[in-house]
């Protein structure tokens, strides 16, 4: 594979005669930093999973099901429109009180549900669920590399040190693979070295790289430098929040932040990858309000500010929130859900379908549910990355999710 | 039932302890322990001994670390490998010192279970579940790649000492491996223990698996790293550890009825034992064969704690076979017809015919092949390897001496064509600064940010040990930025002093290039770190930083 192209060689060539795109005459400087590359489309996919199984029954309730409130004494939301409430939606469905924050961006087409979705593989281990969803091959255990990753690899794409970024600790199964990625906690540690030591460091590295011999710790090297540069030149990790938006003061808040960061700062972005926990509620889970709302809280007011600092750029980005499977529909002895199967599923900004609850709805009756205790799923989520892939960032390929044949959802229009 | 290492120790302490002091390894240890033909090397082409020393070292051993290049050269290099093939020949006082301070690494899994209680347990016990309490798990159960740990909330932590968390085992169980890896004689072990560990992998975050680690790789991989192949599988095979990570010990025979659900066979482990332990992805078995094999399985369990009803069939933790879940029927598995009513024994029969698959051979010679070798392993020693693997009936010892006796072992192609991974990374610019450490230190969160973190690889294939896997922009700029940090004792634990290598007079950035990269500084080199100290000469802190961070340092 090569991704040599010409704006990175004329990069690199300035850089070995000691004015790189920091040092570079304005004008030359805004030409590699700023001039469209050819094709590229901008588009941005980012996705963001809930890892610990998020109870789909409360973040979008089925409070029009007359065994919703009786088979969850403690924990069923009530209607639209009584105190505490769910806000209403499509066909009956209410959006849990806590996530009132994304209302408005249902309200105006941004924002869109599909319920009754997930993994044909019946696990309920949120090991093997969550490798499936990230390996985007389930009941395949030995796939080295993830789904995004391959959808990346898939399309040649323009070059870019932040191409693919992981907002985590390390890189995430979805995003392991051949297509460079890379992870970070945030953007403000993505620098080289302490203290004033740090900028002559990164110009010996530099030069160090530059002439490895070994080819692919040569091309790590110019990736890193370039994305070193692009940060510092473009100042990206002190870009400030546009249009008023408030991110909570959570990691999801700060996170979801460097994100849009990055988009605003146009560096190549073509995928990004956050998650969040705490969504394993067995036990206290609360309904409108108590645990589980409490991290609601955080996704949507996280979300929401997200939506409001990109502004118009919300119609290149789409976001899919997704978790490895739903929870049981019968409450269990502790005031909490156990591990279920069919759970929910947002998809925000690009050409979504928005203000709709998409999917086919399964039931609440005992002959509805999956091995009689759970939310059956009756969308593949794999249909709907392989549509948000197709339409949003124009990418289709066998690989990406071998053996499935995906099926249209109209969840991006 | 195996004696598990602590007790070896101690048996030996008090055997030897007393008169060897001065020669811990001295001839009475030796006599006990079958003497082992020493190896024979290819004669030298061109290069010196001290050139091999340093390879051996850094394919072998995790690196050199100051003045172990001219030790081998001197010892010889044929002789040193002789001895790290006989590890408990080899004297390792400094680690047993320091290994006594983490208290768990001895402890028998139904000690750690009971010791390091779940808190989630706790809690119940003490009725704040009941009482409708919010709890979350401190150890964020199944849920280790999660960004946020959670802590413990106010009421469970008045419950729990932090020490007593079970998260505190495998704190002990990552000291030790950066600890052994660093300062253990025995480093051809350690090399090994790691392999056959990221062989058979196992996760730590998985729900019990923390509590099972620790005898997993003191007991079912350790003993056996140069033992028979057959043992080391049937050791991972009926470790709880493992049972529990690919799921079989909740395999039944099907349609078994317990407590109104009906249970069935459970095919994780039996492919993976397939794909991944033995025959290898394209090793020919069928479909068919993973579900015969799951079916030979079925009952191969352990005892485990009910939900507060206390553990059933024996000590907690321990192997158990669970007859009534065991299906008695006949089956087939690769051809070969295993009677009806074999019990336990339909799984050894298993391990049997896939331990002596020339399949089996090959795939491990490459994997040998992969890591001593390149990425890209010679067929010629590939067959070779796995030659000496069929031949010894899966002897890892005989096998491992075809692979190090072999020219492409030594060949000049050989040099430095293998990508450190991070683990290998961190251990090897450690020893090279000849840095004192303690057993506790801040190597392991430095090795996670590097992309590897410690126990913490989810899927069953283990980590790569392909440089693709590791070489990437956020991985590289985590070495760097650990070879800056190391060089300028900021890693806690840790203590290095770049300055006493490099001397108080002459060149230091000479000195420093022969002692962490064994060549003198190119002028490359001397130009590239020239304009790092801006007006100033660099010190000896950065330039030792910046050699550690250097592409050569990157390789091995």
């Amino acid at each position: 594979m090569n991704r040599r192209y010409f704006l990175r060689s004329s990069g690199l060539a300035l850089a070995a005669f000691g004015c790189g795109p920091i040092g570079a005459p304005g004008f030359l400087r805004r030409a590699l930093a700023e001039s469209p590359s050819p094709g590229r489309s901008g588009k941005v996919l980012v996705t963001l999973f809930l890892r610990g199984a998020a109870d789909g029954l409360s973040l979008v309730a089925p409070t029009f099901e007359s065994r919703y409130a009786a088979l969850r004494p403690n924990l069923a939301l009530k209607r639209a429109g009584q105190d505490g409430g769910v806000l209403p939606l499509e066909g009956g469905f209410g959006l849990h009180p806590a996530l009132a924050a994304l209302h408005p961006l249902y309200r105006d087409g941004s924002l869109a549900i599909v319920h009754a979705v997930g993994s044909p593989n019946p696990t309920r281990s949120h090991f093997d669920a969550q490798d499936f969803l990230e390996s985007g091959t389930p009941g395949v255990k030995s796939t080295r590399d993830g789904w995004m990753n391959r959808a990346l690899s898939a399309s040649p794409g323009e070059p870019s040190a932040f191409r693919a970024v992981a907002f985590a600790p390390t890189l995430p199964r979805s995003l392991a693979g051949a297509a460079p990625a890379v992870a970070l906690s945030s953007l403000s540690d993505f620098d080289l070295g302490a203290g004033p030591a740090g900028a002559g460091a990164s110009a010996s590295f530099e030069s160090l790289y530059g002439g490895a011999v070994d080819a692919a710790l040569k091309n790590a090297g110019t990736e890193t430098f370039e994305a070193l540069r692009t940060l510092r030149g473009k100042g990206i990790p002190s870009l400030p929040v546009a249009n008023g938006a408030e991110y909570p003061a959570s990691p999801l808040g700060r996170r979801l932040r460097g994100i849009a960061q990055l988009v605003r700062g146009d560096v190549g972005l073509e995928a990004a990858f956050t998650d969040a926990s705490g969504w394993d509620t067995h036990a206290g889970q609360g309904a409108a309000q108590g645990q589980l709302a409490n991290r609601l809280l955080d996704l949507g007011n996280a979300l929401a500010a997200f939506a409001k600092d990109l502004g118009p750029r919300l119609a290149d980005v789409c976001v899919v929130v997704m978790t490895e499977f739903g929870r049981t529909v019968r409450e269990n002895g502790t005031r909490g859900t156990d591990h279920g199967h069919g759970s929910v599923l947002f998809v925000l900004g690009g050409s979504v379908a928005g203000g709709r609850v998409h999917g086919k709805w399964p039931g609440l009756s005992d002959a509805d549910l999956f091995e009689g205790r759970d939310l059956a799923v009756t969308t593949d989520l794999r249909d709907v990355l392989a549509e948000v892939l197709a339409r949003h960032l124009r990418i289709s390929s066998p690989r990406i999710f071998p053996g499935h044949t995906a099926v249209r959802t109209g969840i991006l229009s | 039932m195996r004696i598990r290492p602590g007790l070896q120790l101690s048996a030996l302490l008090i055997v030897f302890g007393a008169g060897c002091s001065a020669q811990p390894h001295g001839a009475a240890r030796r006599e006990l322990l079958a003497p082992r033909a020493a190896i024979v090397l290819p004669p030298l082409s061109g290069e010196s001994e001290r050139d091999r020393a340093r390879h051996a070292l850094d394919r072998l051993a995790f690196g050199p670390r100051p003045r172990d290049v001219e030790t081998v050269a001197k010892e010889g290099v044929a002789r040193w490998i002789t001895r790290q093939l006989d590890p408990r020949s080899i004297a390792d006082d400094t680690a047993e010192k320091g290994l006594s301070l983490l208290p768990t690494l001895s402890l028998p899994t139904s000690a750690l279970y009971e010791r390091y209680p779940d808190p989630r347990a706790v809690a119940a016990k003490a009725g704040l579940a009941k009482a409708g309490l919010t709890l979350k798990d401190p150890d964020g159960k199944e849920q280790v790649r999660s960004p946020e740990r959670a802590e413990p909330q106010p009421q469970v932590r008045a419950l729990v000492n932090p020490g007593e968390l079970p998260r505190q085992i495998l704190k002990e169980l990552v000291a030790q491996k950066v600890y052994r890896a660093v300062v253990s004689e025995r480093q051809l072990e350690e090399v090994l223990v790691d392999f056959w560990f990221n062989h058979f992998n196992v996760f730590a975050g998985k729900g019990d698996v923390r509590w099972l680690l620790t005898s997993y790789e003191r007991d079912a991989i350790r003993p056996h790293v140069l033992g028979k192949f057959r043992d080391l599988l049937e050791a991972t095979a009926a470790h709880p550890a493992m049972l529990f990570y690919l799921d079989n010990w909740t395999s039944t025979k099907d349609g078994l009825r317990r407590g109104g659900r009906t249970l069935g066979p459970n095919e994780n482990y039996a492919r993976e034992l397939l794909e991944l332990h033995t025959m290898g992805v394209d090793g020919g078995y069928t479909q068919n064969d993973v579900r015969e094999v799951a079916r030979c399985f079925t009952g191969w369990s352990f005892v485990r704690e009910r939900r507060g009803r206390g553990p059933r069939g024996g000590e907690i933790g321990t192997f158990v076979f669970r007859e009534a879940a065991h299906d008695r029927g006949e089956k087939t598995v690769l051809g070969t017809v295993i009677p009806a009513g074999g019990g336990i024994e339909d799984a050894r029969r298993v391990l049997d015919l896939l331990a002596a698959r020339p399949e089996t051979a090959r795939f491990l010679a490459t994997k040998l092949c992969r890591r001593f070798l390149a990425d890209d392993p010679p067929g010629a020693a590939v067959a070779r390897v796995a030659e000496a693997f069929r031949r010894s009936g899966g002897d890892l010892s005989v096998t491992l001496r075809a692979l190090v006796t072999s020219p492409e072992m030594w060949s000049d192609a050989a040099r430095g064509a293998k990508t450190k991974t991070p683990f290998e990374l961190a251990i090897s610019a450690t020893r090279a600064l000849g840095a004192s450490v303690s057993p506790y230190n801040a190597i392991p969160s430095w090795i996670e940010k590097m992309g590897a973190p410690l126990y913490g690889c989810q899927p069953p294939t283990g980590f790569a040990d392909t440089a693709s896997a590791w070489v990437n922009a956020g991985g590289l700029l985590a070495r760097l930025n650990f070879g800056l940090a190391l060089a300028g004792g900021r890693i806690a634990g840790v203590k290095a002093d770049p300055g006493a290598l490099a001397g108080t007079n002459g060149d230091a950035l000479e000195r420093l290039s022969r002692a962490l990269l064994a060549t003198p500084p190119s002028q490359a080199t001397r130009d590239a770190l020239a304009g790092s100290g801006e007006a100033r000469e660099p010190d000896a802190v950065l330039i030792a930083g910046l050699l550690l961070g250097s592409p050569e340092f990157q390789r091995r």
